[in-house]
């Protein structure tokens, strides 16, 4: 891929799916073999094995070593992996998916359907908490034969195809864990995984190593050698790094927004916002609907006009991300721009205000302590607020506190942003249905809004079938949330993943550098 | 006016590192004072496109920062802060430090052992540390920040005054007033206090020059009051882009530069002029 100018890389991430067509040409070329990729790994993860934990670091590394039936593309289509087909019944309840032949384990042995079984049935039903949420649907998951796995669902879930991707159902070896305890077991420390790239060797602190699988079952891949994952615990060091060609590829997160632009200006250095549409990370403002003026509609929407939100993006995201209009993201399945319009609009909310009489009552503003971009976005948006005339005041606050005074309801307005996972019945409804209603966490529905016809029709869409009706719910959900505004929708974050030009293929899919470097090779 | 006080100020005014000093003192006060004339609109309002470099354009003649709001106005709205805050926690600091150096001194034996242990208990631990932790503790404010500061500030202070009371407490104008039947308190403030004042006043100016560091260093890491625009704050928020945005971090780097040098500069000479003898020995 030739270096394109930042701004019309931007956009063109922007305006569409460009950048996929740019790299659908890019493959034109024939890739080549060999060579050493080092990526930063921040911060380090706290173990390996995907099936036992599933924060970001350690997916992004063990997304190598493990892999599940799907994968999914940048528009949440599945696609095969480990399964190469599926079929589902008529009336949406059983899924029976081929697997691949000749499929090896990195010790050997061969992956079959019982694997299949053990690690969705058995290992993650203990271990994976977000995955159990989901397999409660599920009534039977069994093995038709060594190639064919059927998993019997209660009665329809809509999400069900969604959740075969590598964080969520990672594929563990059968004959490595059956009958042993799970978490102590010895095998933890060294994964064996079925995936493109082998564990060999991490040197706590410094980096984690991982080889090239001779035997990976896709016919020519990986390009790679291998690959160092560089621990670099501070994030100037980190630039610095990518600066002087230590590492190559900057996954989203590593450094500070304010530092990306200067990155990506450098010699034979590229950005992409792609790879986290099945993440999604939705950015919002908690709008505590308990509290003062905060409980009348019209103020919570007289907020939504008063916000600048493109100025938030351009300015403090360097123009990464998408502004959304409602609670369900641009990138996540059943979305519609079928909505109520809040533009940039001072006057509007103005007029809101004197219309319910809002008497200058001042609120408080919690800001996300993560760092200098959501401190600079707390100022940017009390400055909005001030301009209509609403009088904030900014509370500081720790990571620890931020929790609490959330989990206590004890704020007005609060910075967050969570994942959406793919599917509204996953991402989005917890945050709106009023049986999510409860003290002790901040990622239920916080925000304390409580509707009948919401928690119906959520309810409904889950388990509707086929899309098309849920299609439906969801369009008329979405419309009741926009119009009520419980809380204030700020921006679809996009991490960048900043890389050197010459690494090709880098971001396949829509969990991007988590699922794997197998397709990825170096123009050197 | 007195004869001393002339004396006073004809030193003062002699010197000419503090006559700077006074004249960069006095430009940041009217500055302070006359902030909301200068900068009509609000310090945190963002006026301009981000990251404009200092005189772009016009009226601009500091840049702007990375959201767009005017250097200048945060230089002129951070002198309030940083003013406020050195003065009100330095004199936190003389209120505390002075009463238990006094009531030491002049007691003298198991008062004196108690409260200076209770002195050192304070100064074994690191100023900055323990600013850092009672400012966590207390939630950042502008409150706690000069409840902070004044807490972790006053025992130089407590052992300044204590020694001269208790070189002053066996003094005959001190007897004479216990003689006369004066009571304790009138002694302590009426006779010894005043006696004392000079180096007290000395240290304070310094004092006030440390408080706007500390201040300034709290902002810095975050722990400033989130809701008032001062210059530890724009050195904070500019780090990050101190590589694309001299600007942003340098001008409010020179104004506490600036601050402080005056301050010093200013405490120099008011030792000097006050304690005419040492001053004469130090040349």
């Amino acid at each position: 891929m030739l270096k394109i100018a930042r701004r019309a890389l931007l956009a063109s991430m922007v305006a569409s799916g460009a950048i996929l067509a740019i790299a659908g040409s890019a493959t034109a070329q024939e890739p080549k073999y060999g060579g050493t990729l080092n990526v930063v790994i921040q911060p380090e993860p706290p173990g390996l094995m995907l099936g036992l934990v599933q924060n970001g670091p350690t997916q992004m590394v063990a997304g190598n070593i493990y892999e599940s039936l799907l994968k999914y593309d940048h528009d949440l289509n599945p696609m095969p992996s480990l399964a190469t087909g599926w079929d589902v019944n008529d009336d949406g309840t059983v899924y029976t998916f081929a697997l691949k032949e000749g499929v090896t384990w990195h010790d050997g042995e061969p992956f079959t359907a019982a694997d299949v079984v053990f690690s969705a049935d058995v290992f993650l039903r203990e271990t994976h908490p977000r995955l159990r949420v989901s397999l409660e649907h599920v009534e039977t998951i069994e093995a038709v034969d060594d190639y064919t796995v059927r998993f019997t669902l209660k009665q329809p879930f809509g999400p069900f195809l969604g959740i075969f991707e590598v964080g969520t159902m990672p594929m563990v070896p059968k004959h490595i864990y059956e009958g042993t305890d799970f978490q102590n077991n010895p095998a933890n420390a060294t994964p064996i995984g079925t995936g493109p790239f082998k564990f060999d060797e991490w040197e706590k602190g410094s980096y984690i190593h991982l080889v090239k699988n001779e035997d990976y079952h896709v016919e020519g891949l990986p390009y790679l050698d291998d690959v160092y994952w560089q621990v670099i615990p501070d994030a100037a060091s980190r630039a610095v790094a990518y600066e002087t060609g230590k590492v190559d590829v900057l996954p989203g997160g590593s450094v500070e927004n304010f530092d990306v632009q200067r990155l990506v200006d450098l010699e034979n250095s590229c950005v992409t916002g792609k790879g986290w549409e099945y993440f999604a990370p939705h950015a919002w403002m908690w709008l505590n609907n308990r509290n003062g003026p905060l409980q009348d509609k019209r103020f919570r929407q007289a907020i939504m006009y008063a916000l600048d939100r493109n100025f938030a993006k351009d300015v403090i995201w360097n123009s990464l991300g998408t502004v959304p209009t409602g609670p369900v993201s641009t990138k996540t399945r059943f979305y519609t721009d079928d909505v109520p319009q809040y533009p940039h609009d001072p006057e509007k909310a103005k007029a809101l205000l004197d219309e319910m009489g809002y008497d200058g009552e001042p609120i408080r503003l919690l800001p996300l302590p993560y760092g200098e971009t959501w401190q600079r976005w707390a100022e940017a948006v009390k400055q909005n607020l001030n301009a209509v005339g609403i009088e904030v005041e900014m509370v500081a606050t720790d990571v620890a506190g931020w929790n609490q005074k959330l989990a206590e309801w004890d704020y007005d307005l609060a910075f967050t942003y969570l994942y959406q996972y793919g599917d509204p019945a996953l991402g989005v409804a917890r945050t709106y249905i009023s049986s999510n209603i409860a003290k002790g966490s901040q990622w239920n529905n916080v925000e304390g809004y409580k509707n009948e016809r919401v928690d119906e029709l959520f309810e409904q869409a889950a388990v509707a079938f086929p899309d098309s009706k849920r299609k439906e719910l969801y369009d008329e959900v979405q419309k009741i949330l926009v119009e009520d505004v419980p809380v204030a929708w700020l921006l679809e974050i996009e991490f960048p993943t900043i890389y050197r030009c010459d690494v090709k293929n880098l971001v396949n899919t829509a969990i991007g550098v988590n699922d794997g470097l197998g397709d990825t090779w170096l123009d050197r | 006016m007195r004869p001393a006080t002339k004396d006073f100020w004809k030193r003062f005014l002699g010197n000419r590192g503090a006559l700077i000093g006074l004249f960069i003192l006095i430009s940041v006060v009217l500055m302070a004072i006359f902030a909301p004339l200068i900068y009509p609109k609000d310090p945190w309002a963002m006026v301009q496109r981000p990251f404009l470099p200092p005189l772009d354009a016009q009226g601009f003649w500091f840049g702007t920062d990375t959201l767009g709001r005017d250097i200048g106005a945060g230089l002129v709205y951070g002198a309030q802060v940083s003013l406020l805050v050195g003065v009100v926690s330095t004199v936190v600091a003389l209120a505390i430090g002075v009463t238990l150096g006094a009531v030491a001194g002049y007691y003298g034996g198991l008062v004196d052992d108690a409260l200076m242990r209770f002195t050192e208990f304070f100064q074994t631990i690191p100023n900055f540390a323990l600013a850092i932790v009672l400012v966590a503790i207390l939630q950042p404010s502008t409150e706690s920040v000069i409840i902070a500061i004044g807490v972790v500030s006053w025992p130089p202070v407590a052992r300044l005054v204590r020694g001269e009371f208790l070189s002053l407490r066996s003094r005959e104008f001190v007897q004479a007033a216990r003689v006369v039947g004066q009571s304790n308190g009138q002694i302590i403030f009426g006779q010894v206090l005043p006696n004392t004042l000079s180096p007290i006043i000395v240290m304070a100016s310094l004092m006030v020059a440390t408080a706007i560091l500390l201040e300034s260093a709290l902002s810095f890491l975050g722990l400033g009051d989130p809701n008032t625009m001062s210059w530890g704050y724009m050195i904070g928020a500019a780090r990050t882009v101190i590589r694309q945005a001299w600007w942003m971090s340098v001008f409010p780097g020179v104004a506490i530069l600036l601050t402080v040098l005056a301050l010093n500069l200013v405490g120099e000479g008011l030792n000097d002029a006050l304690n005419p003898r040492l001053a004469r020995k130090g040349r």
